[in-house]
């Protein structure tokens, strides 16, 4: 071994193919047929899109760091679905780009938190969380309710997410700006073509509790309220691998 | 230092300098009112940093050549001091976030300092900034003494060292304005990312082009190491940061996979920062500055050679560690475990070559606290290896994940070997780089090295204890079948171990300042007895002994 070990790390160049060859082969058995292999993620024929509010939520999620503490991802023991409810399914963070599963709990996992609480405890509680939880640790965001909400730019968003496999329709592409309008303010005209677009279900009211006026508070408790919702598959399908 | 640029060299930084503020300008222009914009004046700013003391040197004349027969050390010596500012930077905010989780309310109003946003400034900064340099600084040293050839030019280095650390600003600046891709350890936008890689790539060329100029005809283990991590490092953040912008004029971007997907994706890059960043590069610095310290060879050959290929080969495979029981197939997460646990044979090696190097060198280990803070690097490194197979295991990762236990074990791996190493070989490189026996104060050395691993003890002390009452809590029950605690339950149980996770951070912050006071008066008290006489000088040994030898 030594002697032929001699040579190759005589060379440069023929060590920096080695490390590359040796390095490559565990991400290639690993990655590749998770694209290719069907059963992977599973089939939801009800799975539907984020709304241009929900993604301007999410991403106030992801820019505030929220994913450092909160998991969005029940694994298959008893506790976990006792706790939080049933175990996540691929399927459910399909149009995540990125998935936001975690690593950490310091607080608990909201892959099911939609619809749980209500708006109001949850702008209460993202204001100041220790005014409904005492014990809390988690900031207080109070600027959520202070910024405006910035969707002029989200035709963009979307237009991205569509060329990274996201099937928006142009019709959702360009109207991305009035539908978040729209969805914080039922009684508008712009409502109408969000439930057009995302199907009867959709929320549709003013998350913050203010009509008048959209902010970065309404997109995330709009987020907040769909998590969990996208798709039923989770409900529907046995949970056959608990305990494993 | 600029002086000692050729001419010819000058005229190509400052050309680089203004296509940099071109394109900041461009930046700031497409991104106005945004923080795009505001991280192209910020790249503007940088450009005119570096090109006011550039132009004040632009006329000098051109450099003695007998300079080209020394080996090129001013990058190094920068680097090492950078490397020491980010390790206050990045641990004072450690400290900081870690009080905000025992008293959530000792803050202000203010985005910008939520611990959400002040959290990836924390790792990005210790990982980047802290561990990053030193290996910059480290490895161009490394790489001259052990291949016996000079950095093949002047420039490219210092692109690397100011590039790399732009890079790093430019992160850190990021987060507090809520510029992330939320990918952990790999949070940095898309324009970050692109001109990492450029950085990456000039860095790759230096060790290439000064391994060919190499008059040792192998190459030395601690170079297989730094390629190592150079060249997978690349790989990594290539792959993982895939990503469509939204537009060219802003920083937000989508990442171009999904799901389980790029849940798969995201671990494998982030164990593999983990092995090839914080493992590999920092094993390039222990098989060059504990040997040289000790005074000893390498106790075994066959050691690094089992020890590299085996990390090289299995760590890849071990990302899916951190996925068990969740949506990603089994099958995934078995190999993952089963890597992860055949791991441990080369991270041990690693540990055990570097322990058994020191046999005949212990009691050099028992009075010099640098050759200490090697030498317990070396032993953290086997308990974090061996903590990590442990937690790999499936029924072991169902407790511990997603409590503190993970992060008690990255410390003990962070605090414990990767910065005791660096530190370790700061305090062995200082000298040499200044041309001084010894380090100002060999007792502050000491200081550093209790502050350092009592701090680190207590840390992950903490960590353990909470992370293991949380996973517990977690999945008890009451004896009529219904879970036992609330979630707030276990977050109460935490409380105290907080306030001690974050003395015991605040214990290895207060050591990093004394180390850095000690490496500011060395260079300090070295150029006051370099203006009274002039020093020695250090040329490449020509046709003596190589540096280190194998053991066997």
């Amino acid at each position: 071994m030594s002697e032929f070990h001699r040579k190759i790390e005589r060379n440069t160049i023929r060590f920096v193919l080695a490390i590359i060859f040796v390095a490559s082969i565990g991400g290639i058995v690993e990655i590749a047929p998770l694209f290719t292999i069907k059963n992977t993620v599973e089939a939801a024929p009800d799975m539907r899109v984020y709304t241009p509010l929900e993604l301007a939520g999410r991403n106030i999620y992801m820019r505030e760091g929220c994913y450092a503490c909160h998991s969005q991802m029940i694994r298959t023991l008893r506790d976990e679905v006792e706790r939080y409810g049933p175990y996540s399914l691929a399927v459910e963070s399909q149009y995540d780009h990125p998935m936001l599963w975690g690593s950490k709990r310091t607080g608990p996992d909201i892959a099911r938190l939609g619809e749980k609480y209500s708006d109001a405890w949850h702008v209460a509680h993202l204001y100041n969380p220790r005014d409904v939880v005492p014990e809390s640790v988690m900031p207080a965001y109070r600027w959520l309710l202070r910024n405006e909400l910035k969707i002029d730019d989200l035709p963009g968003h979307l237009r991205a997410m569509r060329d990274v496999g996201v099937p928006y329709t142009d019709a959702m592409i360009e109207n991305a700006a009035k539908d978040a309008f729209g969805q914080a303010t039922p009684e508008s005209d712009a409502a109408a073509g969000v439930t057009e677009r995302y199907g009867a279900a959709t929320h549709m009211r003013a998350f913050d509790g203010n009509a008048g006026r959209l902010t970065e508070m309404d997109a995330l408790v709009a987020y907040l309220q769909i998590l969990g919702k996208l798709t039923d598959a989770a409900q529907k399908t046995e949970q056959t691998k608990i305990g494993e | 230092m600029i002086a000692r640029l050729t001419v010819a060299e000058r005229q190509s930084a400052l050309l680089i300098l203004i296509v940099m503020s071109f394109l900041g300008l461009a930046m700031a222009v497409a991104g106005r009112g945004t923080p795009f914009g505001l991280h192209g004046f910020l790249v503007i700013a940088a450009s005119i940093g570096v090109g006011i003391p550039l132009l004040r040197k632009f006329y000098a004349p051109e450099p003695n050549p007998a300079q080209f027969e020394q080996y090129y050390d001013d990058p190094t010596k920068v680097g090492i001091v950078l490397a020491m500012l980010w390790a206050i930077a990045g641990m004072f905010v450690g400290v900081w976030v870690a009080a905000l989780l025992a008293w959530p309310d000792l803050t202000i109003d203010a985005a910008w300092a939520s611990f959400g946003r002040l959290r990836p400034i924390h790792t990005s900064g210790v990982i980047f900034g802290f561990g990053g340099n030193a290996l910059i600084a480290t490895s161009f040293h490394v790489l001259q003494r052990t291949s016996r050839a000079r950095l093949p030019d002047q420039l490219s280095p210092w692109f690397v060292l100011l590039g790399y650390n732009l890079f790093c600003i430019v992160a850190a600046t990021g987060y507090m304005m809520g510029v992330t891709q939320s990918k952990e350890y790999a949070e940095p936008e898309w324009y970050a990312d692109i001109w990492l890689v450029i950085v990456w790539v000039v860095y790759f060329l230096i060790y290439i082009r000064t391994l060919a100029r190499r008059k040792e005809p192998h190459i030395y283990v601690a170079n297989w190491y730094y390629m190592a991590f150079i060249l997978v490092v690349a790989i990594l953040h290539i792959v993982n940061n895939l990503a469509v912008p939204v537009s060219f004029g802003g920083f937000k971007s989508y990442s171009a996979f999904s799901g389980v997907q790029d849940a798969m994706t995201q671990w494998w890059y982030g164990h593999n920062a983990v092995a090839f960043f914080l493992t590999a590069g920092f094993l390039g610095m222990l098989y060059y500055y504990l040997p040289k310290r000790a005074g000893r060879p390498i106790f075994s050959y066959r050691l690094s050679i089992i020890s590299f290929w085996g990390i090289t080969f299995m760590y890849m495979w071990a990302g899916s560690h951190h996925l068990h029981y969740t949506a990603l197939p089994q099958w995934v997460q078995t190999l993952g475990m089963t890597f992860s646990i055949v791991l441990l044979v080369p991270s041990w090696a690693s540990a055990g070559n570097a322990l058994a190097t020191l046999n005949g060198a212990w009691h050099k280990v028992r009075d010099d606290a640098t050759l200490r803070f090697m030498m317990v690097a070396a032993v953290f490194y086997g308990i974090s290896t061996f903590e990590g197979s442990f937690m790999a295991i499936r029924a072991v990762n169902s407790l511990s994940h997603y409590t503190d236990w993970t992060v008690g074990h990255v410390h003990a791996g962070a605090l414990g070997w990767v910065a005791m190493i660096t530190f370790g070989s700061i305090y062995a490189l200082v000298p040499w780089m200044w041309k001084r026996e010894t380090m100002y104060s060999a007792r502050l050395i000491e200081v550093h090295f209790w502050l350092a691993l009592v701090g680190t003890v207590v840390y992950v002390f903490a960590m353990w204890n909470s992370g293991i009452i949380q996973g517990l809590m977690w999945r008890t029950y009451t004896d009529s079948g219904t879970l036992a605690y609330s979630f707030i339950d276990s977050l109460v149980a935490m409380h105290p171990y907080y306030i001690a996770r974050a003395f015991g951070g605040l214990l290895f912050l207060l050591g990093a300042i004394v180390g850095t006071y000690n490496v500011l008066m060395t260079i300090r008290v070295a150029k006051r007895e370099r203006a009274q006489s002039d020093g020695g000088t250090d040329v490449p040994s020509y046709g003596r002994d190589p540096v280190l030898q194998a053991g066997e």
